[in-house]
């Protein structure tokens, strides 16, 4: 049997959060009505004429800089041609020859541990296209041209990716990096951040790359595994049935979890390229440039390595906790409030990630803000109330019951530190079982975990559990 | 009032002989019965032309009156104007109403200028005789028989038949020089980006550029006082201060020095345009002039390069006609190719789909660097031999076309003779550089016009050295008969 190896090249289209449109000044907001944010210059009206937002230049200079590119002091925009009822213009304006960002890399994290570099070939700006709309028109298609002009920073990677994980892993890294920088929200619900998959297989070994297929417009990260896979999958089946891989477009259809041609190489677009004359060269000094990495914020790698340093956290929390800025800043906050570091980052990625995982909702949503969680480690901390206790604490606070100390107040979960109350509890507990008393003086060690278990049970979880633990140990030592 | 220019119908609505309003209903009254002859015209303004003439009558009357205050103009249908149809020429259009003013249309109206209309052109720019026009061909007020030039051959025509004091009129390849050549009157094409490109409807982007037709040089540099500056609606449109182009008229041009090109004087240059440059030359020469013959000897590659690039660019200017969202579409689509195809196919004449096509080619993987790249390369070296012509000559001189106006319908099914007619002009397009044409004669009883090439940025001169040699000449002021 034939040894198979996959290989995998990106294309992200990131969506820049500008306040305007990349040539136009008009909003960019999500989820107005149709066409209620497209002007003349969106719509390609007869006579209108680009004008670059030069924000996005910023926006592609940092990202550049994060992934320690080189800026191209000069670049050009170029127009691809080709008709489509929502291109306004019939072609749109992009990057092509010369490119504002090239030649950049990023290390993954690999599920041993271990860590790859991925290549990033280039990184260019261009302008979105609008949508047309199938749905409640009777038969005929709309046209909404709200998008139209959005500006996107599209990413397209060497082809150094091994398996649909490592796709994944480098998706998620270029996906928490552009948020770190503050260049995109990253929705992907709204399109903000998708990709194309450019797939091949080869027998391992082989030097030449096998023939790829790319794989279009994919919005999730479990939707850029299963697409991979299947095509992985596809292509290894062909090529062991004696068949041949074709060079062609593939859209990934999720509700059938498979990929289904688009267009083979032969039907292939001529886009037509050419500069777009009515755009200047975009020109950047490196004083521009250093003016933009003094603006640079912490990025995810000095954030790992700091919060082991400063909070001598294990690596793989801290590169958990850094995984995302909305995550990191989060942490950070809680610390800051509560001074417990360890015990932030137990409950950050624990208690918190479940309950987030579980409900589908990201951090910045959490209804236990990093004040509420900081309270609740502080009575902790204080010995007010036990780990356990704390994590009722929280399940109460997650739906909405006050924050920690209304809610230990409430529901009277305060720790039960009266020597005199849990001393009566021990003798009793003793008292009730005999036997298991024969089995610790016998030398059984591990009856005293049940012992501390009943104990607690009988002060309904509000013992602490090492002073109860010092009692017992009292007791039946005696 | 209509034999009067821009600069005398200011001093005499200053002197209250008439008013901008009766200067206007003249003008109007002399399209509704002279324009049949000319096909000059494809929309007249009426009504709303008289609105804002009355309302620059008041704003005179308030003491606060401009230099072109209620004077009226002709706007080129390539320029869009809010609320009164911009058609370019073509069918595709023909139901277009823009929703805004070009920068053009809007820096003329804010110094108080009259819109009488929309001149008659080509199909959206392209063509030397204004007969690709859907409008139908405008026709030479020197003889009906002839064409105007194109394709601001409505903007020259009617200034010619002075059915209209001064027009706009843009120029890709020599739109607005070769028809008032041809026409007999004064018109200038700025340096590229000396005037905003924004709400001109584009034909090749990287050539295209605005400018006047007048009776003129004084009234080209009145209108282009008005129409040059930076916009930013327009990136490629220039941040660099606008001169009082009228202040500079009636220097002295004792040791101009001009360059008279060789390459000119070919065998497809007419004996009486030459001689007319000739005679030209020597009136320059009266006035303190110097001559000297320069060469420029990538000259020759003017007209294939420019048939590459400005088609080139056309392709994918013109791809926003599509039928979806304004201008034509077709009747009963059955699919959306079908809606592009026949939408285009029925609403573009021949000569748009011609350079549509031959763009298309020029761009298409495969041909793009032995034809666009190369004509590219080519511009840089026609570019090139003027930055060192203008070393050593302060203006270059030569015939703006290489005969008078030719017969209707004599070139319209030979494309490449007809390309010819701006073998001369085209090169100032591809350089950038500002050029105007000035007429300097009649060879049959037709026009001839002298084009004078500046340096870039150097209008003011260019409009003083045309000044000067209308100081001592009346070809500009002679009005075809009929239309006196």
């Amino acid at each position: 049997m034939m040894e198979w190896e996959t290989v995998i090249g990106l294309e992200i289209h990131t969506q820049l959060a500008t306040q305007s449109k990349i040539f136009s000044g008009a909003p960019t907001a999500y989820g107005a009505p149709p066409n209620s944010q497209a002007c003349a210059v969106d719509l390609g009206l007869p006579g209108v004429l680009p004008v670059l937002n030069k924000e996005v230049v910023n926006m592609a200079i940092k990202f550049g800089l994060a992934i320690e590119a080189q800026i191209a002091p000069r670049s050009i925009f170029a127009r691809k041609n080709y008709f489509y009822p929502d291109l306004p213009k019939g072609y749109q304006i992009s990057q092509y020859e010369l490119p504002i960002v090239e030649q950049g890399k990023l290390a993954i994290r690999l599920e041993d541990g271990s860590e790859k570099i991925i290549g990033v070939t280039r990184a260019h700006l261009e302008e979105d296209a609008g949508k047309s709309l199938h749905e409640d028109y009777h038969g005929m298609t709309g046209i909404d041209l709200n998008r139209a002009g959005t500006p996107l920073l599209e990413i397209v990677s060497e082809p150094d990716m091994r398996s649909a994980e490592e796709a994944v892993a480098y998706m998620k890294k270029i996906h928490a990096l552009v948020r770190y920088l503050g260049i995109s929200d990253g929705n992907m619900q709204e399109g903000s951040f998708r990709c194309d998959a450019n797939v091949s297989v080869r027998p391992r070994g082989q030097i030449e790359f096998g023939t790829r297929s790319e794989l279009k417009n994919i919005n999730s990260f479990r939707f850029v595994e299963r697409a991979i896979n299947f095509e992985v999958e596809r292509q290894i089946d062909l090529l062991e049935a004696g068949g041949e891989v074709i060079q062609e477009t593939r859209l990934y259809d999720a509700d059938r979890d498979e990929t289904r041609s688009m267009r083979s190489k032969e039907e292939a677009m001529d886009y037509r390229y050419f500069p777009d004359p009515d755009l200047l060269p975009v020109e950047i000094t490196s004083e521009h440039i250093e003016s933009i990495r003094a603006t640079l914020p912490e990025l995810p790698e000095a954030k790992k390595d700091r919060f082991i340093s400063d909070y001598g956290l294990k690596a793989e929390d801290a590169v958990i906790l850094t995984a995302s800025r909305e995550m990191a800043d989060y942490f950070e906050a809680v610390v800051e409030s509560s001074g417990e570091a360890k015990l932030a980052a137990n409950w950050v990625i624990g208690e918190l990630a479940g309950y987030l995982n579980r409900e589908d909702i990201a951090i910045g949503d959490s209804p236990i803000t990093a004040g509420m969680l900081a309270g609740v480690i502080k009575r902790i901390s204080d010995n007010t109330i036990s780990g356990k206790i704390a994590k009722d604490v929280f399940d109460a606070m997650w739906n909405g019951e006050g924050d920690a100390d209304t809610i230990i107040e409430q529901k009277g979960l305060k720790q039960i530190t009266d020597t005199g109350e849990l001393e009566a509890i021990v003798d009793k507990v003793i008292a009730d079982n005999p036997e298991q008393v024969e089995q610790f003086r016998a030398g059984k060690e591990k009856v005293l975990g049940f012992f501390v278990g009943q104990c607690m049970k009988a002060t309904g979880g509000k013992g602490n559990p090492a002073q109860l633990n010092q009692m017992l140990r009292d007791k039946l030592g005696k | 009032m209509h034999d009067k220019t821009l600069a005398e119908l200011a001093r005499d609505l200053n002197s209250g002989t008439y008013s901008s309003e009766e200067l206007t209903r003249h003008y109007l009254e002399r399209i509704a019965s002279h324009d049949s002859q000319l096909n000059s015209y494809i929309t007249a303004a009426t009504d709303a032309a008289l609105v804002r003439a009355r309302a620059a009558d008041e704003q005179r009357a308030a003491g606060e009156a401009g230099p072109l205050t209620g004077i009226p103009l002709a706007h080129k249908d390539i320029f869009c104007t809010d609320g009164l149809k911009t058609s370019c020429g073509s069918k595709m259009l023909d139901n277009f109403i823009a929703p805004y003013d070009a920068t053009v249309v809007s820096r003329l109206n804010e110094a108080g200028m009259v819109t009488l209309g929309k001149t008659n052109m080509d199909e959206f720019a392209m063509g030397s005789s204004n007969e690709t026009s859907f409008y139908g061909p405008v026709k030479n007020p020197w003889d009906t028989g002839t064409v105007p030039g194109g394709s601001s051959g409505g903007s020259a025509a009617a200034v010619a038949a002075r059915l209209a004091p001064a027009a706009t009129g843009t120029d890709t390849g020599g739109s607005i020089r070769q028809p008032a050549a041809l026409c007999g009157v004064t018109g200038l094409k700025p340096t590229y980006g000396r005037v905003s490109r924004y709400g001109m409807i584009a034909f090749a982007s990287s050539l295209d550029q605005a400018g006047p037709l007048t009776q003129t040089a004084e009234d080209a540099a009145l209108l282009l006082n008005a129409m040059a500056g930076f916009d930013p609606r327009d990136s490629t449109s220039l941040d660099r201060a606008v001169p009082d182009y009228s202040a500079g008229l009636g220097a002295d041009l004792t040791g101009l020095k001009i360059g008279l090109i060789k390459e000119h004087f070919d065998p497809g240059l007419d004996g009486g345009v030459a001689d007319a440059v000739d005679a030209a030359l020597a009136e320059y020469k009266k006035l303190g002039a110097e001559v000297v013959e320069i060469s420029l000897p990538n000259t020759h590659l003017s007209v294939p390069a420019y048939y590459v690039v400005a088609p080139a660019e056309c392709s994918s200017n013109l791809s926003r006609f599509d039928g979806v969202r304004f201008g034509y579409r077709c009747e009963n689509p059955t699919d959306l190719a079908d809606l592009y195809k026949r939408s285009r196919g029925e609403a573009f004449g021949p000569e748009v789909k011609r350079r549509i096509m031959v763009g298309t080619y020029a761009l298409s993987a495969g041909y793009y660097d032995a034809y666009y790249i190369k004509a590219q390369q080519a511009r840089r070296l026609i570019r090139d031999d003027f930055v060192r012509a203008f070393e050593s000559v302060d203006v270059i001189m030569g015939p703006t076309a290489p005969s008078p106006a030719f017969k209707l319908g004599e070139k319209a099914d030979d494309p490449i003779t007809m390309y010819l007619s701006d073998i001369y002009t085209i090169a100032a397009n591809l350089a950038g550089l500002p050029a105007m044409s000035v007429p300097a004669g009649f060879v049959n009883n037709l026009p001839v016009g002298l084009q004078i090439i500046g340096n870039y940025f150097d209008e003011a001169r260019l409009l003083n050295v045309a000044h000067r040699y209308q100081e001592v000449t009346d070809w500009h002021q002679r009005i075809p008969s009929g239309f006196e």
